[in-house]
């Protein structure tokens, strides 16, 4: 299968001498939806920004689509579309103007530009506001506004840094089915973020990065399948007063109606409700905690830390 | 990208530098016009009647076209500056750096937004002069050569000095501090033959004053610098300010990273 991204060998180290990255490789295929986790400095920006040429590599190698940076520059450019964390459009454009003009700047004839932009302002929610000053937009709109503004030239590869940060709940699962529909037609797209739940339900494979350092490249499956535990929030009809202590599985109480069974994935969970009917507390709902991969991402990190 | 492709990408962002500076034409182009009025009212008529003609034109004829001139350099100068500087601020300069536009069409883009204000300007300029004197046409070709070519180098002096900026105060030190000096002592409102030799001789390292003379000959036909002179300069410091411009873009020195 084709790569969208192959990285090879990555270095960078800052005018200042800060190594950001430390040789990473990465493959990421056509069509995947690839999270890039790593905490707050951990070199995930770096490597966008070298992607999309926004900053100097000091050694390495990058392709997109084949096309190697350093020969095909202008062919590697073309291909990908970028929604950066931090706002980067002039504040004082209006919307739409903002859209039409990322379109003119890869040579995208005007009027096929209006059209396109239309098109994706209509999707995004923001038709409404394609007259209104940038400035003048919600944050979740400022968010939906980097999307369309990097979509206006149909990229095959489309990176996400960090697009929902601050976005409410609404807005974000919206843009999820967005971005959901693109990876479906055919965009591979590789996405940022800090809500752990967010890569869990949108990616199929995953990279993790710490220092400077891949430490973790696989299937999101695969790495989930690692976790040889699983925890349960259980809501109980009567306030626990009693708690026994059981072998079978870990369990604490969270406030007088609320508990966590945390159960090795090896034992049937007939055991937790044979336990529950034993100590007369009746469960009207359960739930999986959902922070799966974040207790992965911490433990991760940790062992990378030890 | 393909010619097509390119020339469209620099009709976008020259469309965008001409909008920009339209929007706030309160800002842009009614300053000039008010200043100019206001030069021609304190030093045309007031003082310009004390002061008597100017070899064989009157006070106001003689400063006209160095006002003129003192307008375009300061606009040419300001487009690029504010806009490339705020691109940097904003950060929107990445929405040209990510795309596959040549850094050559990204500078003359700019400075073609620089030429477009500048020409304007100094359109605007000259229809406020002739409420207060007559312009004679000397050459006109020598009036627009010069024009394009000042407004160009003023407009690469701007994208240069955003380039280094790294804050508002280092994007106003260069007109502030050099460029206003060099335009009032460049020979708007006097002739070096007025100086002393010392002086006189100080006045030609002054770039400004060749441009400025150079002006005038091609409205009045008299200058205190041969008109070949202020070509070759022109030209040259064009020639020496894109190179270094487009060698900055290559290097990203202050946008990339």
């Amino acid at each position: 299968m084709t790569l969208a991204l192959s990285i090879k060998d990555l270095h960078k180290t800052y005018d200042n001498g800060v190594q950001a990255l430390k040789g990473i490789h990465l493959d990421i295929k056509s069509g995947d939806f690839f999270a890039l986790l790593g905490a707050n400095g951990a070199g995930k920006s770096t490597t966008i920004n070298l992607v999309c040429s926004l900053a100097n590599k000091s050694a390495g190698s990058i392709s997109v689509f084949g096309h190697d940076i350093d020969k095909e520059r202008e062919a590697t450019k073309e291909q990908i579309g970028l929604v950066p964390q931090e706002f980067n459009f002039n504040i004082f454009e209006p919307v739409r103007e903002i859209v039409i003009n990322q379109g003119g700047y890869y040579g995208i004839p005007r009027k096929q530009c209006i059209e396109r932009a239309n098109d994706l302002l209509h999707t995004l929610g923001l038709w409404d506001k394609r007259h209104e000053q940038a400035r003048d937009l919600s944050g979740g709109m400022k968010r939906r506004l980097m999307i369309a503004r990097s979509m206006i030239h149909k990229p095959r590869l489309l990176i996400l840094d960090e697009p929902t940060a601050g976005v409410d709940i609404n807005i974000r699962r919206s843009m999820w089915e967005f971005l959901q529909a693109i990876n479906e037609a055919g965009t591979t797209i590789i996405l940022t973020t800090h809500y752990l739940e967010e890569a869990e339900s949108l990616c199929r494979n995953i990279a993790i990065i710490n220092k400077g350092e891949i430490v973790e490249n696989t299937s999101m499956k695969e790495l989930l399948n690692r976790l040889d535990t699983e925890t349960f929030i259980l809501d109980a009809r009567e306030a626990v007063t009693q708690l026994p202590a059981t072998d079978d599985f870990s369990i604490r109480q969270r406030d007088e109606h609320t508990l966590e069974v945390t159960i090795n994935k090896s034992r049937s969970l007939n055991v937790m409700f044979e336990y529950f009917t034993q100590n007369q507390i009746r469960i009207m709902s359960m739930r999986n905690r959902s922070n799966r991969l974040e207790q992965l991402f911490v433990e991760l990190l940790e062992k990378d830390k030890s | 990208m393909t010619f097509r492709q390119i020339s469209t990408a620099f009709s976008t962002i020259v469309i965008k530098e001409v909008k920009r500076f339209l929007r706030i034409w309160i800002q842009t182009l009614l300053p000039p016009a008010i200043t100019t009025t206001l030069y021609f009212v304190i030093f045309g008529n007031l003082i310009g009647n004390a002061i008597g003609d100017m070899h064989g034109y009157s006070y106001s004829e003689f400063i006209a076209p160095g006002l003129i001139m003192m307008a375009i350099i300061n606009n040419s100068y300001a487009n690029v500056v504010s806009s490339f500087f705020g691109a940097k601020f904003h950060g929107n300069i990445q929405e040209m750096i990510i795309s596959p536009l040549p850094g050559t069409i990204v500078l003359l883009g700019f400075i073609s937004g620089g030429l477009a204000r500048g020409l304007l300007v100094g359109i605007l300029v000259t229809l406020v002069s002739l409420f207060f004197t007559h312009l004679p046409i000397y050459n006109l070709w020598i009036i627009m050569g010069i024009v394009i070519l000042t407004s160009f180098l003023l407009a690469l002096a701007g994208f240069i000095n955003a380039f280094y900026a790294r804050t508002f105060d280092g994007m106003n030190i260069v007109p502030i501090f050099i460029l206003g000096p060099l335009t009032y002592l460049g020979g708007v409102f006097y002739s070096i033959a007025m100086l002393p030799p010392f002086w006189q001789t100080v006045s030609q390292l002054n770039p400004v004053l060749y441009m400025v003379n150079g002006f005038r000959y091609g409205f009045l036909g008299i200058a205190d610098t041969p008109v070949s002179t202020t070509f070759i300069m022109l030209i040259s410091l064009n020639l020496v300010l894109f190179l270094y411009a487009i060698y900055l873009l290559k290097k990203g020195k202050g946008i990339l990273d």
